[in-house]
Formats: structure tokens, C-alpha cells, sequence
């Protein structure tokens, strides 16, 4: 069962009278409870399919289907409602609201789902005692540490059960150790039977993944089994 | 429905968080509108007490009254041609009372100021009012003791006064100024009655309180001329609706009595309240205008700033936004988010000016009678959460629409 059905995309920007082409064309499909890294260096457009796939932003051309829906004809407001109710994000600087604590961060995409107010903290506070911070619900981001930051991020981005788990470069401002850390954290994640999928241009954490796809000047240059692949024993997409 | 109602109760949650976040900002911010509505509802209210005062005062005059005289109030006509029409003399008085038949009363008034004086107090250039004993009933006088003075007396030119409350207060503060006599201009008068207050202290030298009644005759004896003095002559209509037909009847009389030809102008003039109200309206309207219109511009002033802080609150917030935005926030989301942080801000503030002008009115009411009315706080409180919505609705839009990617990418 696809989750991601992505059909010759492209994305074109324009800065002043020039044309950007950040994804030239682009065909990919994704399945349920893949793990898979998006890798490639600057300017070879992976930021620009994140934000695709996150339904943050829809194709210039081609066919985005998610679950079934076809992402590139939403309005606003139905691609918040997907990003609300089927996507996760983790982003590498975290993005939390730096004035709310822990429970009310993780709290919020259910806010936006509408839940009442008992449920929704019942299940945030589940969600930061699953990712093991059951004793830093109160805390604000400046008083966690960027392991636990991240580690709040990544809640928030699983309390709503979305469909795929988004990683912009989750470790990227973390040591090392701790970012071991949180690829462990997605490792469990994942053999939950979460979709996630890793944007990283570092080897050594996209290697966790059991799927790669290399990008290059917004064409996808190489979709690779990872050393890991052998067990996850992904679908290779057909293009 | 249920979703609005959702989302005003989250958005109210968020931006009571935002608020206790930048307290200073949200105080000073509060500040504007505080200041503006303290102003306007202060304006509004003094406005409101002058304007009952004063209608207070003139209903003292009567609106079935009507004021035969050499002079018309509130005219452009050239002053000279009033001065030189003919003085009303009391001859003529006689004459058209002889032929009045609708009035349920008609007095000749003239009046003179002098000095006051009991024992040793005194009270300068008191309005002297002279008439006829009937003009207590063109009034609607009440009397706090004793009673007008009688036909007799009046024919007489007996030395009798009655008192205004204020010249009463003044001059028997332990208020035993009946039958004591005082001096009018030097001139022995005894006190026959006092009145209660009539009317209010706009009318100043006009408000009764102000005044001392005495006979006409005691007037042309005591203190002015009889001749080279006109006189007016006070018609009061049976009830306020056969105004216009008594105001017909002393045309024509007055006409008849003055000879004239049909072709020929009236050389008198007929007054009512109306011209004093009409007056008082229109000078009173543009006051009011102009002074509203000058503390609503620091209202004014306030919004601004709150439209200038909720920019810069969107701006420093944009982050904020994006990060709302990906994990679901829609458009009404954000926008519903941000009208009501202003709205929170205008609304508190308004509620605190509010608070601030009630308490400053009580200091006012020393001055000119005067209360924060029911419908005065219902129009600030609207007023300032309107001024939330109007400043906020620029700046929430702006927020409302930002890119989510974009604002994820802000620094």
C-alpha cells in the first residue's frame, strides 16, 4: 500500500525575471512502514521535496497523491488538515515554541485537530513518557538540553499518529553521542510501524535508513537499498 | 459553529499566553487604548451633564411659555433695527391682557441689578426680577417656604421679595430668611418667600436661584425708570399643545394693540424656549462634536499603536507562525489567533480606562453634575474591542497569509 505517490513533479521558482528549477522531475513512491533517507548535497532540491512531501508546499507540475488524495489540487486549508492529521515533522532546529513547556508543545497539533482538553494532554503526556521525558513535561525549551529538545520535537511530531514521520536533518545540531541517541529513538519509532522518512546529507545517519534516495540538481540521481535494507526488504519504487 | 467556538477558546488561551509573555510590551501597549477611553468616556460623560443641566435649566423656563419682546433672542436681524423699534410699555401690557382670551397667564417682567445685602453679608448685581403677581404662573416655581407675592401687593408696589435658593444659601446660610428684611440697593425688603431650587448653574444670572422676585412697581419706584425701560410680557399657554394657537392669538393682538397695518412688520418679537434650545443645539452640537472628535483621536492614537506593536509581534513571531502553520494551523487559525491578542489588549485596556474614568467623573461631579452612564460603558467596551479588531485585522492578516516554508525559514 502506497502512502506516497509522486508522478513527475516539478517545482520552479521565480526570483526576479530568473527561473529556479529546484525539482526538475521527479517520480517516487513510498510505502508503509518504510524508513527511508533523502540525501544529496545543497541545492540538489531535497528542502524543496521535504516541503513537498510535507504538504507544505504543492508542485509547480506533476501528481502528489497521498493516502489517496491528491495533495496538488489542496487548498490552504486542506493541506494544513493533512499536515495536522497525516504528517509529522521533526525539524533540525527543533522549532518549538520557546515560551511553552514541553506538554503544551507536544499538545498543539492536537489543539488544531480540535480534541477536548483533558484528552489531548492525557495523550501528550503519554506521547513525552513514550519518548522518555516523563519527567520533563513542565519543562521550557531553554531549560532541556538539544537531546531532550529534540526528543520534545519528535513527540509533537508523533502524538497525532500521523502517517509518515518527516526528519529535516534531526541531528544536525546535536553532538554526536546524542544524535546516536535520537536515531535509536526513530529506530523504535519505526519498528512501531511508523513511515519515516530522513532528510540528511550525512552518511553515517542516513545508513540507518533501509532505503536512500541520492538527489542531484532536482533529478533523483540514485534510489539505493541501504546496508540495512536487507531486513526492512523495501519496495523499490518503479519509475 | 462548534469549530469557531473551539477556536476562539484556544485562540483566548494563546493570546493570554502571548500577553503574560511580553508584559511590558502588552502594558504599554494597553496604555494607548487605556488613555483613549479614559479621555473619550470623561468627554462624553462631562458633555452628557452639562447637556442635562442644561436642558434641567431650561425646562425651568417652560416650553409653553412664550416672551413678548422689544428683542428677539438668537436673531440675525440687524440689532439696530430692534433697538429701534418701540418699547413695550405697561399700557400696552394692559391692552393685551384686556384681550387675551387663551393664556392661562400673562405677566409684564422687567428686571434690574443690585447689590443684596442682610446684616453683613451681601451678594452683588443680583438679577432684580419685577412682575405682576400672576407670574408665578407662567412658572413653574416651588417654594421651599412662604408664598409669591399676592395681587395686592403687587398693585401696591409693596416691599416684599422672594428669594432664590442660592441667594437664600448666601445670605441666611442657617436658612431663616423668612420674614427677615434685607436691603435691595439700599431699599428695605421683606422676605415672603423662599424658593426651592429650580434650575441649574448653567443658566448662571438667569437660574431663579440666582434671583430675588419683587413687584414691578418697586422696580420703576426704586431703581429704574419707567420710562426708556421696556418690559416683557410672559404668556403662558393653558397646556404645551395650544402653544402655536396662543403664540397666533398674541400676534395679533400685540399688532392690534401696536396699530399696525397688515402691511407693516411686526415691530415686537415673539420668543420661546425653542430658539434657546435651538441655540444651545447648535452650539452645544458643534462642542460636542469637536470634542469627541479631539479625544477620539487619542483613541485614535492608541490604536495605531496597537497595530504597530501587533506588526511587530507578527513579524518577531513569524517563526512562531510557520511552526504553527506545519503542524496544522490553518489561515482562520492564525488570523482568529492574533485578532484576539489585540482585542485582548484594546478590551483589558478599555476596561482599565473605563475603571479610571468612573472614578475621575466622581472628581468631575464635584464641578458639573455628572455619572458614567450604562450605555457610556456599553459604547466604551464595544468601542475598544472594536479598535482590537480594526488594529489587529492588518497585522493578523498578515500573519494569516505567510508562506509556512518562508516562515520556517525566518531567522
Amino acid at each position: 500500500m502506497n502512502i506516497i505517490n509522486i508522478e513527475h513533479i516539478s517545482k520552479v521558482y521565480h526570483l526576479g525575471i530568473e527561473e529556479v528549477h529546484a525539482l526538475r522531475d521527479i517520480s517516487l513512491r513510498i510505502d508503509k512502514n518504510e524508513y527511508l533517507a533523502i540525501m544529496g548535497p545543497s541545492g540538489s532540491g531535497k528542502s524543496t521535496l521535504m516541503n513537498m512531501l510535507g504538504c507544505l508546499d504543492t508542485p509547480t507540475s506533476g501528481i502528489y497523491d497521498f493516502n489517496g488524495q491528491s495533495v496538488s489540487t489542496m487548498s490552504d486549508n486542506e493541506l494544513a488538515k493533512i499536515r495536522n492529521k497525516e504528517i509529522g515533522f521533526v525539524f533540525q532546529t527543533f522549532n518549538l515554541l520557546p515560551r511553552s513547556d514541553a506538554l503544551h508543545n507536544v499538545e498543539l497539533p492536537l489543539v488544531y485537530a480540535g480534541l477536548p482538553y483533558a484528552e489531548r494532554r492525557e495523550r501528550a503526556k503519554q506521547t513525552l513518557i513514550d519518548v522518555g521525558l516523563g519527567d520533563r513535561i513542565h519543562h521550557k525549551p531553554n531549560e532541556l538540553s538539544g537531546g531532550q529538545r529534540q526528543r520534545v520535537a519528535i513527540a509533537r511530531a508523533l502524538v497525532s499518529n500521523p502517517s509518515i514521520i518527516l526528519a529535516d536533518e534531526p541531528t544536525g545540531n546535536l553532538d554526536s553521542k546524542i544524535g546516536e541517541e535520537i536515531m535509536q529513538l526513530f529506530e523504535e519509532i519505526h519498528s512501531k510501524g511508523n513511515t519515516i522518512i530522513l532528510v540528511t546529507h550525512e552518511e553515517y545517519i542516513a545508513e540507518h535508513a533501509a532505503r536512500i534516495i541520492r538527489l542531484k540538481d532536482g533529478l533523483v540521481e540514485k534510489d539505493e537499498i541501504g546496508s540495512r535494507g536487507n531486513i526492512q526488504k523495501p519496495k523499490v519504487a518503479t519509475e | 459553529m462548534r469549530n469557531i467556538v473551539f477556536e476562539f477558546k484556544e485562540g483566548l488561551l494563546i493570546a493570554f499566553r502571548a500577553l503574560r509573555a511580553n508584559k511590558i510590551r502588552s502594558a504599554l501597549t494597553m496604555l494607548g487604548i487605556f488613555i483613549g477611553i479614559t479621555v473619550v468616556v470623561l468627554m462624553s460623560t462631562a458633555i452628557k451633564g452639562i447637556d442635562n443641566s442644561f436642558q434641567k435649566g431650561i425646562s425651568a423656563l417652560g416650553s409653553d411659555v412664550l416672551y413678548i419682546s422689544k428683542w428677539q433672542w438668537f436673531s440675525n436681524d440687524d440689532w439696530w433695527t430692534m433697538r429701534n423699534r418701540k418699547n413695550i410699555d405697561m399700557a400696552e401690557f394692559e391692552k393685551f391682557k384686556n384681550l387675551a382670551k387663551l393664556p392661562l397667564a400673562i405677566a409684564p417682567t422687567t428686571n434690574s441689578r443690585r447689590t443684596v445685602k442682610y446684616k453683613d453679608r451681601r451678594v452683588e448685581s443680583v438679577f432684580l426680577n419685577g412682575s405682576t403677581s400672576e407670574y408665578v404662573k407662567t412658572t413653574n416655581f416651588t417654594f421651599e417656604h412662604g408664598r409669591f407675592y399676592s395681587d395686592i401687593e403687587s398693585n401696591s408696589s409693596r416691599h416684599v421679595a422672594i428669594i432664590g435658593s442660592e441667594i437664600a444659601k448666601s445670605l441666611f446660610p442657617r436658612g431663616d430668611a423668612m420674614d427677615k428684611t434685607i436691603k435691595i440697593g439700599g431699599v428695605n425688603f421683606k422676605i415672603i418667600g423662599v424658593l426651592s431650587e429650580q434650575g441649574s448653574v448653567i443658566l448662571g444670572p438667569f437660574n431663579p436661584d440666582n434671583q430675588v422676585f419683587i413687584p414691578i412697581g418697586t422696580i420703576f419706584k426704586n431703581f429704574e425708570s419707567r420710562h426708556g425701560r421696556t418690559i416683557t410680557i410672559n404668556v403662558r399657554a393653558i397646556n404645551p399643545g395650544m402653544v402655536a394657537e396662543t403664540k397666533d392669538e398674541a400676534e395679533g393682538i400685540m399688532r392690534k394693540v401696536r396699530g399696525l397695518r397688515h402691511n407693516e412688520v411686526n415691530d415686537f418679537s415673539i420668543n420661546q424656549q425653542e430658539a434657546l434650545m435651538d441655540q444651545y443645539n447648535s452650539v452645544v452640537g458643534v462642542i460636542q462634536i469637536a470634542g469627541l472628535f479631539i479625544t477620539g483621536l487619542s483613541l485614535f492614537v492608541g490604536a495605531i499603536g496597537i497595530m504597530n506593536i501587533m506588526f511587530v509581534s507578527v513579524r518577531e513571531r513569524t517563526r512562531e507562525i510557520g511552526i504553527r502553520k506545519a503542524i496544522g494551523a490553518k489561515r482562520r487559525t492564525i488570523l482568529i489567533q492574533f485578532l484576539l491578542e489585540s482585542s485582548t489588549i484594546c478590551l483589558i485596556g478599555g476596561t482599565i480606562g473605563l475603571l479610571a474614568a468612573v472614578i475621575l467623573s466622581m472628581v468631575v461631579n464635584q464641578f458639573i453634575p455628572t455619572s458614567v452612564q450604562v450605555d457610556v460603558v456599553i459604547i466604551a467596551l464595544v468601542v475598544s474591542l472594536m479598535t482590537g479588531v480594526l488594529a489587529g485585522i492588518a497585522p493578523a492578516y498578515m500573519a494569516a497569509k505567510l508562506d509556512p516554508v518562508e516562515a520556517l525559514r525566518y531567522e
